[in-house]
């Protein structure tokens, strides 16, 4: 019964694709690009818990929803309504997108020595076409159903280049709202971001649905950072119960970058993080790192690879979980080392509390080392709240609640520590606050 | 203030407290020594409410109201407070902000709102020189790489800012050098009255020179087997805890 449904969804992307074809400008390049994915998408499909990598989480239940691909225009968001999702007490560049469309009211994009625009925009216009052959599509190394399916549809999304030896002057949001005007809504948002020698960029990204119904997004970011580039780029994960999300991320690093991916998951029905490094030059430095607070039947699934293919470089992983009720949590960390990638320090650590006796927790690092001079560390712990420390809050007159939260905020918290951005670590401890329902009578 | 009657404790079915009888006045400094395993962390953490510890007879008055089936907030609230043998590590909250958490609890259980700032303000500065806490050891993770001494001070800071009328110490001299020691013993000292009450929880009697008790009692085997004046501390000093026996009481 569930393959049914499942080859539903499937076969309705397929037939959908001429459709989608026609409503896009079908003499681009890309034209191409497309009609190779969704022969791709045919062929490979969505991923089943038969694939290792998917062992512990099932898109069944996501992949039911009639969802429709083609979304209507409808803008009838005003700021005021969206201002709450958004990191607003600091100055950025915004791109918003309203199923899937562009809302240009709610952005803010420039072309003032840096690139922040629309990737629609990109994809058209022959000003960019040397970056776009260059770099589009470029850092996904091996095509899955999910990534075919997502380059298949791929039009909208954010567009970000920052110039040689250009600092971005501000942070770049990008953000997704679903508005619930279809029954089921299906986006696959696509984001491209190159980043030049010497040249660094700030970038904020969260999907966030304003109604109950049920959204799926299958997003796909592709980073590249050259020589010595400097990207930090923070996800704001907490959305409905309703509201699902696939997120595969490809990071290309060049020779002395410096790329960090902290992800925050504190909400949405299912959401799997498909996150990939790929450090291609010497002495390249990469930071993953992670705070997962869910409760209800929530799922978040990490997914990283750390793929060490240059000598002298580093990685940094640090992933916090903490699950209440049943729900479920999956890390799987890949670290491999290529033989000539001497002199690699690679640290993993995944550490993760379970509140409740039904909530679970499936931890597994694999490290496929190659290299003999290396240094390869990687940590895992599964616990509860220890109750010593819950009793000395609460002797101290700190309500139960409140004990327990200040307990996993001080858990999570040196995830914290490596955010550059102040406003963001505010937002977040706020954020997780909220979750807690607490008021812990400071600012954190 | 404080009436323990009868009172007998377990922990995973194993008894630890067989019968402890305790009445604490106002105004009054009573220490409890004994040997190790003898129950005196329990009878303290029993009196502030943890949870893992079952009483399985007898009361705990306070105030004329029974704490039995107070949580260890609620009983914190009623001016309980216990300085911990091992104060616990909370990274990412400084001593400060944690303090003003548990002000901000306490005046929210009367009723109150928030402490204003300056008046927090002021108040951690006066009570930071009571324990010559230097400011920068107040933005510290609570606890995180302190010393030994560094934790027992911040307890007796916590003291001093929550001000409770009853104050339990549990090993506030273990740890200490007597530098510490003196600082520790001249801030509990300040902050006796007449309308408060302090336990002191020991194994030596180094700390009663400096906190002079006006009760010492002897725990064995989860009994208090004597009691006495300050003198009994010297005795015990001198003749250790062998000649107290429960059986030979």
């Amino acid at each position: 019964m569930t393959i049914e449904i499942i080859m539903e969804l499937k076969d309705k992307l397929i037939s959908s694709f001429l459709a989608f074809e026609e409503s896009c400008d079908v003499d681009a390049d890309i034209h191409l690009l497309r009609s190779q994915a969704i022969k791709e998408f045919e062929e490979l499909g969505f991923p089943s818990k038969k694939e290792e990598s998917w062992k512990y989480t099932s898109l069944n239940s996501v992949l039911k929803p009639d969802y429709s691909v083609f979304p209507k225009k409808e803008n009838a968001i005003e700021y005021g309504d969206i201002k709450k999702y958004l990191v607003h007490n600091i100055d950025t560049y915004n791109l918003v997108f309203i199923d899937g469309i562009y809302s240009s009211h709610l952005s803010q994009t420039t072309h003032d020595k840096i690139d922040v625009c629309l990737l629609s925009a990109a994809l058209a216009k022959p000003k960019y076409k040397g970056v776009i052959d260059t770099y589009f599509n470029k850092a996904i190394p091996k095509a899955n159903g999910l990534t075919s399916l997502n380059t298949a549809f791929s039009k909208e999304g954010a567009y970000i280049h920052i110039h040689k030896n250009r600092v971005a002057d501000k942070p770049v949001q990008i953000i997704n709202f679903a508005t619930g005007n279809e029954a089921a809504l299906m986006i696959q948002p696509r984001n491209l971001v190159v980043v030049d020698e010497n040249a660094q960029v700030q970038i904020i990204e969260r999907h966030q649905s304003l109604t109950d119904h049920p959204v799926l997004t299958n997003s796909v970011t592709e980073i590249f950072a050259g020589k010595h580039a400097v990207v930090d780029y923070y996800k704001i994960q907490n959305d409905r119960s309703s509201a699902s999300l696939i997120d595969s991320t490809f990071i290309d690093q060049k020779a002395g970058s410096n790329c960090s991916m902290h992800t925050f998951s504190l909400g949405g029905k299912l959401t799997r993080n498909n996150l990939n490094f790929f450090q291609k030059g010497e002495h390249s430095d990469s930071t993953l790192k992670g705070i997962t607070i869910i409760e209800d039947k929530q799922h978040v699934d990490h997914n990283t690879l750390v793929h060490h293919q240059s000598p002298n470089c580093e990685s940094h992983q640090d992933y916090k979980g903490i699950f209440a009720d049943s729900s479920t949590g999956v890390f799987n960390g890949k670290i491999v080392v290529n033989q000539v990638a001497q002199k690699i320090n690679a640290f993993q650590s995944n550490n993760n509390i379970l509140l409740d006796n039904k909530a679970t927790i499936n931890s597994k690092p694999q490290l496929e080392i190659f290299a003999d001079d290396v240094k390869c560390s990687h940590g895992c712990t599964i616990g509860q709240l220890d109750k010593d420390s819950l009793f000395y809050l609460r002797s101290r007159g700190i309500p139960l609640k409140e004990a327990r939260a200040l307990l996993m905020y001080a858990f999570a918290n040196n995830v914290l520590e490596s955010v550059k951005i102040p406003e963001i670590k505010k937002r977040i401890t706020h954020e997780i606050a909220m979750k807690l329902g607490v008021s812990l009578g400071f600012d954190l | 203030m404080l009436k323990i009657k009868n009172l007998h404790a377990s922990i995973e079915d194993k008894e630890i407290l067989k019968g402890i009888n305790l009445e604490i006045k106002a105004g009054e400094v009573h220490a409890i020594m004994g040997p190790n395993g003898s129950g005196k962390s329990t009878l303290s953490s029993v009196i502030a409410g943890k949870e893992e510890f079952e009483m399985t007879e007898g009361e705990i008055i306070f105030d004329g109201i029974d704490l039995t089936e107070l949580a260890p907030e609620d009983r914190a609230h009623k001016g309980i407070f216990l300085s911990f043998q091992y104060p616990v590590e909370i990274p990412g909250v400084s001593v400060t902000n944690f303090i003003k958490a548990a002000i901000n609890a306490h005046r929210k259980s009367q009723g109150l709102g928030d402490m204003p700032a300056n008046e927090m303000l002021k108040m951690i500065r006066e009570k930071s020189e009571l324990l010559e806490i230097d400011r920068k050891f107040l933005s510290r993770s609570l606890n995180q790489g302190f010393s030994g001494g560094e934790k027992k001070r911040n307890e007796i800071f916590q003291m001093a800012m929550l001000s409770p009328k009853l104050a339990i110490l549990d090993e506030t001299d273990s740890g200490l050098d007597i530098d510490a020691l003196k600082v520790v013993a001249n801030g509990v000292n300040k902050l006796r009255n007449k309308d408060n009450a302090i336990l002191l929880i020991t194994h030596y009697q180094r700390l009663l020179d400096y906190i002079v008790p006006d009760v010492v009692h002897v725990m064995v085997d989860g009994k208090i087997v004597k009691s006495g004046g300050k003198e009994l501390a010297y005795e015990l000093e001198e003749r250790g805890y062998d000649w107290l026996k429960p059986e030979q009481v």
